[in-house]
């Protein structure tokens, strides 16, 4: 279908600070004990894309990312790895490999992207309008943990919620207004060229910007190019080509006009014309065309680009993993509500254990929970809704809610974890109580403290 | 005998209007074939069994061939006498719809003509038998008897045009009388003659059987694959169908391979939607799966169903499973899907640019040749289209087009020579079919404004419009009344460009039709079809706005290029049509507090019909506005005949 793809799968995300580590990048944070970038290209490989480039920050996580997609998906898909400096940015990213793109259309995927929206759905909508960008919106996912109402965990999902505000226009089907994260201010601004020429501007601040675009590639390369302070596809160049969209100066090339009058040179002009007013008039034109058209409805005047959305129902899931919040919410989705993403099957109680776990008597392990591959479990322990990694050691009387303990860990007796990330290698020693902390790799929590809403890392060397 | 009595029956047009028909329900006429074939003076019957059947089951692109293969027997007789009497019996059957202009029209056209056109419809594609038959003014039955001889000598004889193959072997043993009888039972009418004929027939069958063993088996066997093999001729001439619907009466050994025939096809487009094996295989065939929709309308169960709202987003999810669809063709059915693209003429024109850009991309695969490789692609295409939405008639004869260029492309042409020629090809088609069509309708239409004028038009017709804009700017002082309709409400779109260009025009919804009808002085109308019988296939409402105009003795002209002329006829909108989303005709647009029936397809005892078409009788039409002229609709089958060969050959 002439399309090429690109997984944007970032390095080393400052956001996730205490959980990611040169170590493990963020395409391969676990979500229920599989990288997360897994599920992208699963989702991919679904939709019959085998061809993609992954395009990684930084060479040390292009290797560790790289080694791990030939080991796992050696066989399936076709994927070309590249390393791009850190701190260019998404635009950035694109730009350096710019010249490997050949297609006429890309889609360009975040790494960090769990969902199950096909992403043809996304091309299909892009190619049915002949867009210059066609970006997948979602609903915000609800999130925070579902019981413990932690006060710490609403804080951070507040923010991204009212981060988003879209505009689009009465038939859902353009971007009219995009303005995410720090750029938003107090007040927007919205272009009246663009509120004239729709009429009527329907503004969402529930739905966010799932970061899987489909560009022109002609179009992206030129805003690429041209622009060379872009440095975030979602910051810069989504809300360039949305704000210019009507006043295009992209040198769109009327493709199949062109074409035409290429091998069919003596049809007079006038006759084009009439062909593509013909099709014009007949269908049912977009604000675009009607602007385009100018006053007077005469040949076009006037140069448009369109900006397509595509929004996901809502019964499909969408999330990105850019917050330790998402973090925890993904891992917990996973494995409940949207376990059809996880690929595993569930066993009778809801929940996954591995054959090689064990488990000690009296102890419980409740719904939506996961236990990895050689993990073992003490005396009355008791699992809620929670992912816990490969060959973990877990004490007696430990009790883990909401929490998501990733490999090699040792959690001692008496510990209590809840809506907590800890890390591989972590130590935990007796007693330890945590709410709603994130212990770094390879940290070891003291016997006996208690910890709240905090971070527990190594300090850098 | 007795299916002749059906078909007598089904002469009478009351008895026709009944509109559809399981395909089983044909067999009776058509099978009266044999015997009337050998009895030329009968023919004037079976026509219109043959002409009438592809109004119960018409499959497109055979029915064309059925009546071009009823032609050969039916006009001579016909034309012989040299009186209108028989042409006016014959005009019941919707036909020509006979009047005078009509008759004398045909009476006007020569001899050479008639065998010609049926030579060139039936024949000519797979032989020179074109010529042999022109060479023949005699007419319709020497052209039918030579042009077996073309294929093979051992036939010679036989081919009643009427049963072609399916009585191959039959035919053949008969064929030392069959000339002699056929003469002889000319003026013998009735039906115990018929019958007699028909059991000596089959004496002579048995009889040849039993003393001539080996080579008239053998010959038959020649015979027989030579008609249903290589030579598709038979396949394209009425033996398809009779084969098919032939109960039983001749032999049914020689039934098979027809049939299988057929089996091979593509399910032709106008699938019976009740019958629910083949809907079963259909749904097995598809690339998209369609959902099962719910409260469908009873007397319309056999269209296809609207079920596009839920194909969309399946379609759009499975955009890159879908290896074998060239991209434009995907795009163009999204948009057919998604109804970005509507009316018949800018369906037509996406979709042969598509196909452009298709065969543009295409390169034959190994060990195959471009010419059938090249068919079968286009197949799967249209197949796909078609599951996006019907064919609209125009986009039906363009296909048609498309492959018989495809299929007479010179074997020496290397591929590039031939992809580039397919290319200009469509290009001439778009130019010459629709473009300059259009030019010349709007010049022809434009003469039948006059200052003071007030024009009615209804919908959105890209035609009407042209010629309203080209009006204007000659200056010439005229109103527009604009009627429209719900659900879509093109009529808006077409006002708001008229006002642009500053027309002066009135708005109004077909309700009010009557009441602004006093005003008007000429309706003029755009259309999905015009079909052989006059009747003007066009978006519903079309016909409730000629008919009152025709009360009101306000002259309608219906612009509608040539090229979406159709061969068939049709009496009513109900055997074919197409079904629109009935959620659009519930919702009230801009008015939320009064959509009382958002949640209809719950309740069972509330089916919701949205029509996309009308048929409008000729009786309201009162000028056909076409790229050859202004014609009453009575000529339209003279066109259709006439010109049928340039619009597959240009």
């Amino acid at each position: 279908m002439d399309f090429q793809v690109v997984v944007l799968a970032g390095g080393t995300s400052k956001k996730l600070v205490p959980l990611v580590s040169k170590e493990v990048p963020k395409a391969l944070l676990p979500v229920a004990n599989r990288p997360v970038l897994s599920y992208v290209l699963e989702l991919l490989e679904h939709s019959n894309l085998k061809d993609l480039i992954v395009v990684v920050e930084g060479q040390d996580a292009a290797l560790r990312v790289g080694g791990w997609i030939s080991g796992a998906y050696v066989d399936r898909l076709h994927v070309e790895v590249a390393a791009v400096p850190e701190d260019v940015g998404t635009a950035g990213a694109l730009r350096a490999i710019a010249h490997h793109l050949t297609a006429n259309d890309i889609l360009v995927v975040s790494g960090d992207l769990v969902c199950d929206v096909s992403p043809g759905a996304v091309a299909a909508a892009h190619r049915r309008h002949g867009a210059a960008v066609t970006a997948m919106l979602c609903s915000v996912p609800v999130s925070g943990p579902l019981e413990s109402g932690s006060s710490s965990g609403k804080d951070k999902t507040k923010k991204p919620g009212c981060c988003n505000i879209i505009g689009l226009d009465p038939t859902k089907q353009f971007l009219l207004y995009i303005a995410t994260g720090p750029e938003i201010e107090r007040d927007i601004r919205v272009q009246k060229s663009i509120l004239r020429a729709v009429g009527q501007m329907e503004i969402r601040a529930d739905l966010m910007d799932a970061h899987l675009y489909a560009f022109k590639r002609a179009v992206l390369q030129e805003v690429l190019d041209q622009k060379d302070a872009f440095q975030s596809l979602q910051q810069d160049v989504l809300p360039y080509l949305v704000r210019s969209q009507l006043r295009s100066e992209l040198s769109l090339n009327g493709a199949p006009h062109t074409e035409e009058n290429g091998h069919d040179k003596v049809v007079p002009g006038i006759n084009q014309v009439m062909l593509s007013q013909l099709l014009a008039k007949t269908s049912t034109p977009s604000f675009h065309e009607l602007y385009a058209m100018g006053p007077n409805g005469s040949a076009p005047v006037r140069r448009t680009h369109k900006c397509c959305v595509y929004i996901a129902s809502q019964d499909k899931y969408c999330a990105r993993l850019n917050s330790i919040q998402a973090f925890s919410d993904i891992n917990r989705d996973v494995i409940g509500e949207a376990s059809h993403l996880s690929g595993y099957s569930f066993s009778a109680q809801n929940n996954i254990i591995h054959p090689s776990a064990e488990l000690g008597s009296k102890t419980t392990v409740g719904q939506n929970c996961m236990l990895g591959e050689g993990s073992q479990l003490g005396d009355k322990c008791s699992v809620k809704r929670s992912v816990i990694g490969r060959h973990c050691r877990i004490g007696s009387n430990v009790k883990v809610v909401n929490s998501v303990v990733m490999n090699h860990v040792t959690i001692s007796d008496g510990c209590s974890i809840q809506g907590s990330v800890i890390c591989s290698n972590a130590q935990l020693q007796e007693r330890v109580v945590l709410k709603d902390c994130q212990v770094g790799a390879g940290f070891v929590v003291t016997s006996g403290s208690e910890y709240k809403g905090e971070f527990l890392a190594k300090k850098e060397r | 005998m007795d299916p002749r009595r059906g078909a007598r029956v089904v002469i009478d047009p009351k008895v026709r209007q009944v509109g559809f028909f399981a395909p089983g329900a044909s067999p009776g006429r058509t099978q009266s074939g044999p015997p009337e074939s050998s009895s030329p003076p009968v023919a004037d019957n079976s026509p219109t069994g043959n002409s009438l059947s592809p109004v119960m089951i018409p499959p497109p692109r055979h029915a064309s061939d059925n009546l071009l293969s009823a032609r050969p027997a039916l006009y001579p007789p016909l034309r012989r006498p040299g009186d209108t009497i028989p042409v006016g019996s014959y005009n019941p059957s919707e036909f020509f719809h006979g009047t005078s202009p009509t008759a004398s029209f045909y009476s006007k056209v020569g001899d050479g003509e008639f065998s010609e056109d049926a030579s060139g419809a039936g024949w000519t594609h797979r032989g020179n038998s074109g010529k042999v038959a022109s060479s023949f003014p005699g007419g319709g039955f020497d052209l039918t008897a030579v042009k077996p001889s073309n294929l093979t000598t051992v036939s010679v004889v036989n081919m009643p045009p009427g049963i072609s193959v399916k009585s191959g072997g039959a035919s053949i043993e008969v064929q030392n009388e069959q000339p002699a009888s056929s003469r002889s039972l000319k003026e013998k009418t009735s039906k115990a003659e018929r019958r007699a004929l028909q059991e000596a027939q089959r004496a002579a069958k048995a009889a040849a059987k039993a003393e001539v063993s080996k080579a008239p088996i053998a010959a038959s066997g020649v015979a027989t694959s030579v008609n249903a093999k290589p030579a598709k001729v038979s396949k394209l001439s009425s033996q398809k169908k009779d084969s098919a619907s032939v109960t039983a009466s001749e032999k049914k050994g020689v039934d098979r391979p027809p049939e299988k025939d057929r089996k091979k096809d593509v399910p032709h487009p106008r699938m019976q939607f009740d019958d629910k094996s083949r809907v079963e295989k259909a749904k097995r065939r598809a690339v998209v799966r369609p959902i099962e929709v719910r409260n469908r309308v009873e007397l319309f169960r056999h269209l296809p169903q609207y079920e596009r709202g839920t194909l969309l987003p399946d379609l759009e999810s499975k955009f890159f499973l879908l290896d074998p669809m060239h991209p434009a063709v995907y795009k163009v059915g999204l948009q057919y899907l998604a109804g970005d693209v509507s009316g018949g003429n800018a369906r037509c024109i996406a979709m042969l640019q598509a196909f452009q850009e298709a065969i543009k991309d295409y390169s034959t695969p190994p060990e195959k040749t471009l010419v059938r490789d090249l068919t079968a692609r286009l197949s799967s295409y249209v197949s796909f289209l078609i599951e996006c939405r019907p064919l609209s008639i125009s986009m039906g004869n363009a296909i048609r087009f498309l492959k018989s260029r495809i299929a007479k492309l010179p074997l020496s042409l290397s591929e590039s020579e031939a992809k580039a020629s397919l290319q200009s090809d469509i290009n001439r088609f778009i130019n010459e079919k629709i473009v300059l069509a259009d030019k010349v309708i709007v010049r022809h239409a434009v003469t039948k404004i006059r200052d003071g004028d007030v024009l009615l038009t209804y919908g959105s017709s890209s035609a009407v419009e042209m010629i309203l804009l080209y009006a204007h700017e000659l200056g010439k002082q005229f109103r527009v009344v604009v009627v429209d309709s719900r659900p879509k409400l093109e009529g808006q779109l077409l006002l708001r460009r008229l006002v642009g260009k500053g027309l002066s025009c009135t708005y109004t919804h077909i309700n009010a039709v009557s009441y602004i009808m006093h005003e008007v002085t000429r309706v003029f109308l755009g259309a999905s079809s015009v079909l052989s019988n006059g009747t003007v296939y066009s978006r519903v409402g079309t016909a409730c706005v000629s008919m009152v105009a025709h009360a009101f003795r306000v002259p309608v002209l219906v612009c509608c290029e040539a090229y979406k002329f159709y061969e068939r006829v049709q009496l009513d909108s109900i055997c074919s049509n197409e079904l629109g989303d009935p959620d659009a005709i519930s919702k009230v647009p801009g008015r939320e507090e009064i959509n009382y029936l958002d949640d209809w397809a719950k309740s069972e005892n509330l089916q919701l019909l949205n029509l996309i078409y009308d048929a409008t009788p000729s009786d309201y039409v009162s000028m056909i506005i076409t790229d050859y002229g202004m014609v009453p609709p009575t000529s339209v089958p003279v066109i259709v005949r006439e010109y049928r060969r340039e619009h597959l050959w240009i």
